[in-house]
């Protein structure tokens, strides 16, 4: 079956977006990746979608579900690398991906999930 | 007035992939027409909007795709037809955020913001056609 590839990216997981999404496609990858945060223990997970071209309410709601499924197993996500066209589109469909973190590139969204996890560890540190 | 079609495709609304092929298509005429990406990216996302509720609320149906020309204007218009329950209350399902079917509620209100025309003709219990423009 048709699957779109989740890589680990050190103490992050990839999740790189390419093909035009169907719902089956779009469910396996739900699947797929709530298995991986958990088996992986990660915190943090980035879904590059500089490769699509269109992002309607279904892949909209799709990157929020992904978003609010990840938080639940203490995951951050950002989505990285949207293109403008698709972002001045994504504004006047209504579309505002709340709970969505986002970032120009992968690197600029590592930083983005390093800083929180620094954040939220050094709190806990300070606790211990 | 008749508007000049330069040229015509029909598609079938049926499956995830046939809302795939649409976006396609759409996208591949307006670059034909010169479209900004900006312009391209606006009326693909409205064409895909429109196409999934015709499959999922519509139970499936069909698009004419037609490449217009009118003076020195151009513009892709496109017409969604389903023969499924019909919309009872078409402001209300304008609105965003309202959905019977646990959406966004944002497809039909956004289509209609990123169209140049919009307009819904539904019946209850007979079916919907849906017909978005864009000029260039
Ligand atoms: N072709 C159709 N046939 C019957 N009902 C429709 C059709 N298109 C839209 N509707 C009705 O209008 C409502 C609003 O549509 P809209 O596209 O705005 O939201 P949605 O499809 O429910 O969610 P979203 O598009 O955000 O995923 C739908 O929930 C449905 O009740
Ligand atoms: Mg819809």
């Amino acid at each position: 079956m048709e699957r779109i590839p989740i890589l680990k990216m050190g103490e992050f997981l990839l999740v790189t977006i390419q093909v035009d999404m169907h719902d089956r496609l779009a469910l396996t990858l739900q699947d797929d990746l709530t298995e991986m945060i958990v088996k992986n223990r990660t915190h943090g997970v980035l879904i590059d979608i500089s490769a699509l071209e269109v992002v309607d309410s279904f892949i909209g709601r799709m990157l929020g579900n992904i978003a609010s499924m990840s938080r639940v197993l203490d995951a951050a996500t950002v989505v990285v690398g949207m293109q403008p066209a698709v972002a001045i589109t994504l504004v006047e469909l209504g579309l505002s991906l709340p709970g969505v973190r986002t970032a120009l590139n992968v690197e600029k969204g590592m930083e983005l999930l390093r800083g929180s996890l620094t954040a939220t560890n050094g709190h806990a540190r300070r606790q211990g | 007035m008749a508007m000049p079609v330069v040229k015509a495709e029909r598609c079938p609304v049926r499956s995830g992939d046939n809302v795939v092929r649409i976006r396609q298509i759409v996208r591949q005429w307006t670059v034909e027409l010169g479209f900004s990406l900006v312009d391209q990216t606006k009326i693909v996302t409205a064409a895909s909007e429109i196409a999934r509720n015709t499959l999922d609320h519509g139970g499936g149906g069909e698009a004419l795709v037609e490449s217009l020309s009118e003076g020195g204007r151009r513009g892709l218009r496109l017409v969604f037809t389903d023969k499924g329950p019909g919309i009872e209350n078409i402001d209300q399902a304008l609105k965003d955020g309202f959905t019977t079917g646990g959406g966004l509620g944002l497809g039909l209100g956004g289509a209609r913001r990123l169209s140049s025309e919009f307009s819904i003709e539904s019946r209850t219990g007979e079916g919907t056609c849906v017909t978005l423009t864009r000029w260039k």
